[in-house]
């Protein structure tokens, strides 16, 4: 009987198969089989998170500067319920990930036993899919079922749950990742062809076209990413990327336009309004990218490439659908272009390109900045992060979510995929720091930057210790203006200036709370000290916080006010009168 | 505009696949007219999921794709644009009901007779009520019932509506 093996141990021998390297967890009593058998073997590593959502956000932060599917684990109840923001904010966000978490034994299931929750029916609608595991000899099988269903497809968090007493079992049955047969999931991946002749020809036929592209390009993989570069120079068409597509495409070339959407370039949203040909290529008509939704783009045609079917036709209706792996379609694009000669008529294409630059021209991003002794405007802090970093190749950034992850967005320049992490569907006040310190895992000759507001990164700040402990050198930009700036800023637009709990009073002073983490705390109050205090953060090899102290009524410019459309943006420096008057009626609701 | 469909669907029968599926209706706020459900291949081990729903074009489309989605679905098809797509008439329908009269005298027999015009079986009886079990279409139900309403209609149990295709192509 010397093959028998318990649950735990052939759990780790499954994931071993898969090729996982690192898990980040936070034991507990379910676990405990799990940690003894990780006890004992030198395969996989693991890092003790101080909080389970942290977890998931550093499995996804490893999982997107990688493109390898991120694991957590987590014990039963709390610690299952912990790490729900962090599976929803994978799911809204495609970021494959396979989340253990601990139950209780099956016998006491049901039972209101110590520490249980039901976790399959709580994790069901923030999951791709989710497991139960009832007895020991499936333990092989699903584990091999998660990451294939994780991985691929439109990527997702799976969630299985593992009773103790399963954990504890012992079994000889092992299951091969080879041996997997799921007859019912079969994503598409290769798009139809009769499309992409449809799509491709459309295109050429175009005035007024643009290429809208999305973070499905970025889980794609980096040759998605080059596909898209060879497509979009072959057609010489502008192209816009979404806040999820950042780094798809590289930002200094000259026919990128920006990002677009609510915060989005006035290039960007004027092409989006303006064009006769639309080609999103792994973006989802969000509602932050389309602004009010009927007088969206109202006069293009539209083609939609997608590889999950329920994001077509969902928000806009779409005149040329294609389902299939962003990858394969450019793919087949290029193809057929090249084979069928196609060109844009360079008159109407020359036209349209004097036009974007007019738009250019309007310098939406433009600020002014004093030198010496004056505040440092926010604006100004991350251009100047850009610009002592664009001659890196090294530089991962996260952001937490707000003002700072929007000018984080607009003033740093991605030049290619798998370099910008942000929390984008679910929009999670905390998912910096932790997804940094699973960048920096990932990723260890990289330099790690979370651009933080103050508020965000008290969310999960315990992650100084993790970070400390691990010997991370992740470096933190608190663009520290001390409001919830974003929440500021909505109630100036919308609530009459009441500004309802969004100040913070009573923060910790960051040095010293970096300090006391045995962690590394720098500060910059005026602009004379900026360049310094970023150039010390970038050169320091151990965790460090930079309280970046910035002006503190900023707004964050330009803006779609909710409820509008693209051609109704706020520039910066526009009047008291239009920014009171910004948001009326039905916007007034959204969010 | 709105319209019904009835969908089939087509799940491995393993725990939850229910919850799923019903959670992808109201986590979004779609409708569900009528939802069967039962082990069809043991063999395969696979469930038919039968639903009724309403919506428009754009929400059905949605449903579909999102049972589709669901990793422990195999097959979805709409039955009522199969139908559309073939020319035939609307899909087989039925539904059982179970149908409880409690009442004495003329309202008794006026009760018996309508149930012999539907062809409706007494299951059981006593000198105060029958149960009746009654198949058929929908509409035909619903006016079985209605009928019965003045005359001692107690409680009701319906199976909801199950479904198959015209013609001789299978799921």
């Amino acid at each position: 009987m010397s093959d028998m093996k318990t649950g735990a141990e052939t759990l780790i021998a499954a994931l071993v198969e898969q090729g996982v390297e690192v898990i980040f967890g936070y034991p507990g009593g379910a676990v405990l089989p799990i940690y003894d058998a990780l006890f004992q073997q030198n395969s996989i590593r693991h890092i003790l998170v101080r909080h389970e959502q942290a977890a998931v956000h550093a499995a996804e932060g490893y999982a997107r500067s990688t493109g390898k599917v991120g694991c957590v684990l987590v014990t039963s109840g709390p610690g299952a319920t912990n790490a729900v923001t962090g599976l929803t904010d994978a799911l809204m966000d495609s970021i494959p990930v396979v989340c253990l978490t601990g139950q209780v034994p099956t016998h006491l299931i049901g039972q209101d036993a110590f520490q249980e929750a039901d976790t399959t029916g709580i994790t069901r609608a923030c999951t791709k899919h989710n497991y139960l595991v009832k007895q020991v000899e499936d333990v092989s099988g699903v584990v091999h079922e998660a990451f294939l269903v994780a991985a691929t497809g439109r990527p997702g968090p799976v969630v299985i749950d593992l009773p103790k007493d399963v954990l504890m079992n012992k079994t000889d049955v092992y299951r091969k990742k080879s041996d997997i047969r799921r007859t019912s999931y079969k994503p598409r991946i290769k798009g139809n062809l009769g499309q992409v002749e449809k799509a491709v020809e459309a295109l050429a036929q175009a005035k007024r076209p643009i290429i809208y592209a999305g973070g499905g390009v970025i889980n794609a993989g980096p040759e998605a990413s080059q596909l898209l570069v060879e497509f979009t120079r072959m057609t010489g068409v502008p192209i816009t990327n979404t806040l999820m597509g950042l780094g798809a495409y590289p930002a200094s070339d000259k026919q990128f336009v920006g990002m677009l959407g609510m915060h989005g370039t006035y290039e960007a949203n004027l092409a989006m309004y303006n064009c006769d040909v639309m080609l999103n290529i792994g973006a989802r008509f969000d509602d932050r990218i389309t602004g009010k939704l009927d007088e969206f783009s109202p006069n293009s045609t539209k083609i939609h490439v997608d590889i999950d079917p329920s994001s077509i036709n969902k928000n806009v209706v779409v005149d040329i659908p294609i389902v299939g792996d962003a990858g394969h379609v450019l793919e087949d694009m290029i193809r057929l272009w090249r084979s069928k000669a196609l060109t844009i008529d360079s008159g109407e294409l020359k036209g349209w390109w004097e036009q974007i630059n007019q738009w250019r021209g309007v310098d939406c991003l433009g600020f002014t900045q004093e030198k010496g002794e004056a505040e440092i405007r926010p604006q100004h802090a991350l251009k100047r992060l850009q610009e002592l970093t664009q001659h890196r190749d090294d530089v991962l950034i996260s952001t937490e979510v707000g003002q700072h992850q929007m000018w984080a967005a607009q003033y740093l320049a991605f030049e290619k995929p798998n370099r910008w992490m942000t929390s984008g569907g679910l929009g999670t006040m905390g998912y910096g720091f932790p997804a940094a310190i699973g960048m920096q895992i990932g990723n260890p000759d990289t330099c790690c930057i979370d651009v933080a507001g103050e508020a965000s990164i008290l969310m999960n700040i315990q992650e100084l210790s993790t970070a400390v402990q691990y010997r991370l050198p992740v470096k933190i930009m608190i663009i520290n203006n001390q409001w919830m700036g974003m929440v500021r800023q909505w109630q100036e637009l919308l609530h009459g200036g009441r500004y309802a709990e969004s100040y913070t009073d009573s923060l910790p002073d960051f040095v010293k709370l970096a300090e006391s983490f045995g962690a590394k705390g720098i500060r910059a109050t005026k602009e004379s000290e900026l360049d310094a205090a970023i150039q010390e953060m970038l050169d320091s090899d151990v965790m460090t916080i930079f309280d970046c102290c910035v002006t503190k009524d900023e707004n964050c410019f330009p803006m779609i006010p909710s409820g509008k459309p693209h051609y109704d943006m706020l520039l910066p420096g526009a009047s008291q009168e239009k920014v009171a008057a910004a948001i009326q009626g039905e916007g007034l609701a959204l969010v | 505009m709105s319209e019904t469909r009835t969908f089939a669907v087509l799940v491995d029968n393993e725990p939850g696949v229910l919850a799923r599926v019903i959670g992808l209706f109201s986590g979004r706020g779609y409708n569900i007219e009528s939802l069967t459900v039962t082990e069809v291949d043991d063999d395969a081990n696979l469930s038919r999921i039968t639903i009724v729903t309403d919506g428009t074009t754009q929400v059905l489309a949605q449903i579909r794709n999102l049972l589709e989605r669901l990793v422990p679905v195999h097959r979805v098809e709409d039955l009522t644009a199969v139908a559309e797509g073939r020319s035939m008439e609307p899909p087989v329908q039925r539904e059982l009901a179970l149908v409880k009269v409690v009442g004495a005298g003329d309202k008794r027999v006026e009760a018996l007779r309508i149930a012999d015009i539907f062809k409706a079986e007494v299951v059981d009886t006593g000198l105060g009520h029958f149960v009746f079990e009654i198949k058929g279409r929908k509409s035909q139900i619903d006016r079985f019932i209605t009928l019965m309403m003045p005359l001692g209609l107690a409680e009701i149990c319906r199976s909801g509506v199950i479904a198959v295709s015209r013609g001789d192509q299978a799921l």
